[in-house]
């Protein structure tokens, strides 16, 4: 099972991230071999759409997973279409929230950030 | 001759001043640009004409022509496009309509169509006639109702256009057809920052300009010592006083009592010297 965590470092033990779009790193690790490969997140700097842009490159990267501490709604719609299950990262580096995912320790992520989507009104 | 008034940030006053300028022109036109938080139509409670919808060009894909290129994708730069399991998703609200996806689409999977992204109220207040841009909530950018608001301006008359807050390209929009700007601007140390920022922006448009200092206190000359160091023409000092203060948070118009109406109407005659 392919695990994208966002991270504030490169390595499994790096601290797991509190954003989701504006992250340094995205971390996709295998859950069984624990091999793994580091995204440098672009949408870091973007002005705007940045959780679109970083969901966009999670999904290319083939993960099955995200677990994250937050995620606004258009990512979520990137993720969601992708079929991609959102998980609600807890405080601790990458290594350790993959083991706790495998233990069955963590919640799917409940609440997702209302993005502005048809509030529009007119 | 028209008129943009502008502030480094919210609650300085803007449209307070811009309201009276234009009533004590008498038949002046005022245009909100503040087109994110409307607030003159408080004040002028201007009896509703006609309202048109404003809209902006959104991309729409047709998935059999598409062959998952992503070139669209790589190319939106507010990253309004992604593309997942064989599907384009289209996020409206952070298009800023540039169609350059639909041109670059070399499928032809792409097309134009449009959508509103706000509304322009044109209205009636006694002699006053105004305009009012609203932007729906989470629009990335009111530009275009800006645009809208500011198409077919009469040639004749005051014309007070009460702009959005800060120094952003929608305030570039707001001044840019102006004759003169009127900086308004608290009488602190925030205040003289939030001053030099629209400063530099008026400037860099070379409009002629000058500044109210709204809220005065007496001893308090941090704003005067910038205009004196810069060489800005301080149009008014409107003192901090109880009377105006309630006249304007029950949204009636200061320049109704004749002292006030003086002192606004004052103001346009200087500005018209110099325009
Ligand atoms: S550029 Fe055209 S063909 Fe390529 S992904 Fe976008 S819509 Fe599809
Ligand atoms: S029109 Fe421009 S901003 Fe809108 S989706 Fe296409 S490339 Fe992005």
């Amino acid at each position: 099972m392919k695990i994208a965590i966002p991270s504030e470092g490169t390595t499994l033990e790096s601290i797991v991230n509190q954003s989701f779009g504006r992250t340094h790193y995205f971390i996709v690790v295998d859950s069984d071999t624990l091999q793994f490969k580091v995204i440098d997140n672009q949408a870091a700097s973007a002005q705007g759409g940045a959780g679109i842009k970083a969901a966009q490159a999670v999904v290319d990267s083939g993960a099955e997973i995200v677990i994250t501490f937050h995620c606004g709604q258009n990512a979520a719609d990137v993720l969601k279409a992708a079929g991609i299950k959102i998980m609600k990262a807890v405080t601790g580096s990458v290594f350790e929230v993959v083991q706790k995912y495998k233990n069955g320790e963590l919640m799917e992520l409940m609440e997702i950030h209302p993005g502005y989507h048809n509030h529009g009104g007119v | 001759m028209r008129i943009s008034v502008l502030s480094g940030k919210g609650g300085t006053g803007k449209t307070f001043i811009s309201v009276n300028l234009a009533y004590a022109a008498n038949d002046g036109l005022y245009i909100d640009c503040d087109v994110e938080e409307p607030n003159g139509r408080i004040f002028l409670k201007p009896e509703l004409q006609l309202v048109e919808k404003v809209k902006v060009m959104l991309p729409t894909v047709d998935m059999d022509k598409c062959s998952g290129c992503k070139t669209c994708v790589h190319f939106c730069k507010y990253n309004a496009l992604a593309y997942v399991k064989n599907k384009l998703l289209i996020f409206p609200e952070l298009c800023h309509a540039c169609g350059g996806c639909v041109m670059l689409c070399s499928n032809g999977a792409l097309a134009e169509t449009r959508r509103a992204i706000g509304i322009v109220e044109y209205g009636q207040s006694g002699k006053i006639k105004t305009r009012t841009g609203v932007l729906n909530t989470g629009e990335a950018t009111g530009i275009p109702v800006i645009k809208h608001l500011l198409t077919d301006i009469p040639n004749e008359g005051l014309v007070v256009i009460d702009c959005p807050p800060g120094s952003s390209c929608a305030v570039m929009e707001s001044i840019k057809d102006s004759d003169y700007c009127i900086l308004v601007a608290e009488p602190t140390l925030f205040g003289v920052h939030n001053l030099s920022m629209v400063y530099k922006l008026v400037k860099l448009f070379d409009k002629p300009h000058g500044v109210i200092i709204n809220k005065a206190i007496e001893g308090e000359t941090v704003v005067e010592d910038y205009c004196r160091e810069n060489e800005i023409p301080i149009l008014m000092t409107i003192p901090y006083e109880l009377e105006i203060g309630l006249l304007n948070s029950q949204g009636m118009l200061v320049g109704q009592k004749d002292k006030y109406f003086s002192i606004f109407n004052k103001v346009l005659q200087k500005i018209k010297k110099e325009v």
